[in-house]
């Protein structure tokens, strides 16, 4: 294709976009409709799992050993085997004495008194276990348990279970959005297609019948998609953008948990404006493609 | 230029159109076609640009094979071969002057050459002052001499016409007829299906009657030979 002919596609591309009219209006609404909501379902979605990760890190189980296992040989053997375990991430070692100054420390001014067992200390060497997947925990305790030399194995049951519920309804209403959101979109899109079919099937037919190749005339709606997808993803950018700001940097002190850290508006809000004009263009090219290919058997 | 060997035509609903057609047509020559409708006029004018494919039989148009004609290769054919239609066909969004650059962007003309030929065809049908104006904005015998225009932009060696005239009246009709003679003049095939017994009496070119699907007569200076 020769230069010229490229840039005749995008001046007859631009100048359909102008010329179809409300055709547009209808077009450019659709797809800035989904927009807004992929890029508000993506900002929530990009966050939680920014959050979950963040909570799955903390999770870790504590494995207590028998006071018989004493020796270097005999630790090393239950540290071996509980590395073998699948789904085991890391693995430390925190003797007795280490325990006990944890102890103390997380106690403050009480826990002075926890000093006095300096001497004699009833604590037991532990390892300090993190799982490669939260998900996982209950399950690579279990296997603990059943280390020959293992005493107690003690992991915050509560916190993760409640790790896991809320993964699930995550992952639930992320599934029921992203259906919802597909199904908005095929739709609104698909109906836009449809009436821009019956207006342009008497227009292909009469290309091809002057000598246009398929090519030819598929590039202009090409282009033509691509500026549709454009113009609709300007609103729901902005809308975005201005929502994250405000979300961040205004409502950040009062929803903030310890553990609750929202992505930095700078570059998650670039980043998201990227993927937001990505799919638009996307959709827009998608929706011109499948509107012109059955009409091009003329 | 065009020749037609044992041409069969049925359609897929059953309707036989074409029942073994034999024709050939030389370079230059003004060939009416006629006949009642629905006896196979279209089909067989339709045949030539390969809009419809034989059932059996050749189509040869100068020189190419139309029955084994590749998919993709059709619009190479079409742009050797320019077409007017009863009802103008043009793109009703584009102005006069796009409508015929159309044929000549799918070729990759430069710029400056698709200006020059433009102005020059428009010069030709008599419209160089309504180049910007859209189709509707044109009378039905304007529109038609864009067709025109738009079909010879090519240099193309045959012209097709399905019933130029057909929905023009008789003063705007002598106008088209008149620059079709001029463009058949300069060496352009043309053949033209027609129901106007009024021009093809007063033209007295070769007429080709086509009745249930066969050649029923085939003569030079022919007229149109039916009740008007």
């Amino acid at each position: 294709m020769k230069l010229r002919t490229i840039s005749r596609h995008f001046r007859e591309g631009s100048k359909s976009v102008w010329r179809n009219g409300w055709m547009t209006v209808s077009s450019v609404g659709a797809v800035t409709t989904t927009l807004l909501l992929v890029g508000v379902f993506l900002a929530i979605m990009l966050n939680l799992n920014q959050i979950t990760q963040e909570v799955e890190k903390d999770v870790e189980i504590k494995v207590l050993l028998d006071r018989t296992v004493e020796d270097e040989s005999e630790i090393d053997r239950v540290e071996e085997k509980i590395k073998s375990i699948s789904d085991v991430g890391t693995v430390e070692f925190s003797s007795k004495e280490q325990e006990l100054e944890r102890l103390v420390e997380s106690m403050g001014d009480e826990g002075k008194a926890f000093e006095l067992f300096d001497q004699s200390n009833p604590l037991k060497d532990a390892f300090v276990v993190k799982p490669a997947d939260a998900t996982n925990t209950m399950a690579i305790a279990d296997d603990l348990k059943g280390i020959e030399g293992v005493s107690e194995v003690n992991y915050g049951r509560e916190i993760v279970q409640r790790l896991l519920q809320f993964n699930d309804y995550a992952r639930t209403i992320g599934l029921a959005l992203i259906v919802a959101l597909v199904l908005t979109a095929v739709f609104l899109i698909s109906n836009t297609i449809k009436i821009t079919i019956i207006a342009r099937k008497k227009e292909i037919g009469i290309m091809k019948l002057v000598g246009a190749t398929n090519g030819f005339i598929r590039w202009p709606f090409f282009i033509e998609g691509m500026l549709l997808g454009i113009l609709g993803s300007i609103i729901p950018i902005a809308a975005v953008v201005s929502g994250y700001y405000y979300l961040y940097y205004n409502l950040r002190d009062k929803i903030q948990f310890e553990f609750i850290q929202l992505l930095p508006f700078d570059p998650f809000a670039w980043q998201l404006s990227l993927l937001i004009l990505g799919i638009g263009v996307i959709i827009g090219i998608w929706g011109s493609v499948m509107s012109v290919r059955k009409f091009l058997r003329v | 230029m065009i020749e037609m060997q044992s041409v069969y035509k049925t359609y897929p609903n059953g309707v036989t159109a074409l029942n073994g057609i034999d024709v050939h047509i030389e370079q230059g020559e003004f060939v009416y076609v006629v006949g009642p409708s629905g006896a196979g006029k279209s089909t067989f004018t339709r045949l030539m640009f390969r809009e419809e494919k034989p059932t059996k039989g050749t189509v040869l148009v100068n020189g190419i094979n139309l029955s084994s004609l590749k998919e993709r290769k059709i619009p190479k054919l079409r742009r050797q071969i320019g077409v007017v239609y009863q009802d103008f066909r043009l793109l009703p969004r584009l102005s006069v002057y796009e409508n015929i650059a159309f044929a000549l962007e799918v070729i990759e003309e430069s710029p400056k050459n698709i200006k020059k030929r433009v102005m020059e065809v428009l010069d030709q049908v008599r419209l160089k002052n309504k180049a910007r104006f859209i189709p509707d904005e044109l009378s039905g015998g304007e529109q038609q001499r864009v067709s025109i225009a738009r079909a010879i932009v090519n240099h193309p060696k045959l012209l097709i016409a399905d019933e130029p005239t057909g929905n023009l009246d008789p003063d705007t009709s002598w106008e088209i007829m008149s620059i079709l003679e001029e463009i058949n003049a300069a060496g352009t095939t043309v053949v033209m299906a027609t129901h106007s017994k009024d021009i093809v009496d007063k033209m007295r070119k070769r007429v080709i009657a086509i009745e249930d699907g066969l050649v029923a007569r085939d003569e030079h200076r022919g007229e149109y030979g039916y009740e008007a």
